[in-house]
């Protein structure tokens, strides 16, 4: 069985905060890209995904926040990665990704 | 359902290529690695290595079937743990085992990149009877890393 990552998703005007919970890889990084551009649907003026409750994440979970970050610009939604770990964090840096997302430990600021 | 035995200074974990079979090996692998006396950062890495290989098996090597053999094997040499991961599955032509331009943001792709910034050396063999064998290398002290190896891009 593969649980949702999704925690909770919450609505603050048009800005969709979205909660991912437990390791994202491969087990799981499709149930995520799934649940992320479904939420698209909403039509949200920006997505800010809260990865603090997300401990491990490989490449399979980097894919598909790629998918979703290169569907959200061509939708002119704005993206934000808010909060991950150290660990996340690296494998962004490994990638060099980190450049590319806008990424922030600062809610304030992610939904600026 | 894994099997895994523990004989000191080595690790063998028999698994299928069930995706949901990761978060165990990865347990059992970092655990193993701070055992030999690896610095948190350093086991992160070499589970990081090993996820990324073993999601290229079952996505490549065994086009997603989850039901077929992977065999892992950790020892430690002299001051380094040597990681080896054998499937029986399809073969990738060598010269299509390679790092891809970062520059290209797209998703996938990234697992061989990941491998080579993690491990100080990772190297494909055809293994007898079918299948591959990938050996990987990662000295034990993160001293040793920083002074024999090319671990930053």
């Amino acid at each position: 069985m593969t649980d949702s990552p999704i925690q909770t998703v919450t609505w603050e005007d048009k800005v969709a905060v979205v909660k991912v919970a437990g390791d994202i890889d491969l087990h799981r990084s499709a149930s995520l890209q799934h649940a992320l551009l479904g939420l698209l649907d909403e039509q949200p003026s920006k997505v800010v995904v809260d990865l603090s409750g997300v401990p491990y994440m490989d490449s399979s979970g980097v894919a598909s926040l790629v998918k979703l970050l290169s569907r959200t610009r061509k939708l002119g939604v704005s993206l934000v990665l808010l909060s991950p770990s150290q660990k996340v964090k690296s494998i962004f840096e490994i990638t060099r990704l980190n450049s590319v997302f806008t990424i922030t430990d600062s809610k304030e600021e992610a939904m600026a | 359902m894994s099997e895994s035995e523990s004989m000191g200074s080595a690790l063998r974990l028999e698994i299928k290529s069930d995706p949901a079979e990761l978060k165990h090996v990865r347990t059992e692998v970092e655990s193993f690695a701070r055992a030999m006396g690896m610095t948190e950062e350093s086991a992160g890495k070499v589970v990081l290595a090993m996820d990324e290989a073993l999601t290229n098996i079952i996505r490549h090597a065994y086009e997603g079937a989850a039901d077929c053999p992977i065999e892992i094997d950790l020892s430690v040499r002299d001051t380094n743990l040597h990681v080896t991961l054998r499937d029986y599955g399809k073969r990738a032509p060598r010269e299509n085992i390679h790092s891809r331009d970062l520059n290209d943001v797209r998703p996938g792709g990234l697992g061989v990149h990941i491998m080579t910034q993690c491990m100080d050396s990772i190297d494909y063999q055809p293994a007898p009877g079918g299948g591959t064998k990938l050996i990987m290398i990662k000295c034990l002290r993160d001293s040793d890393n920083e002074r024999t190896n090319g671990l930053q891009p």
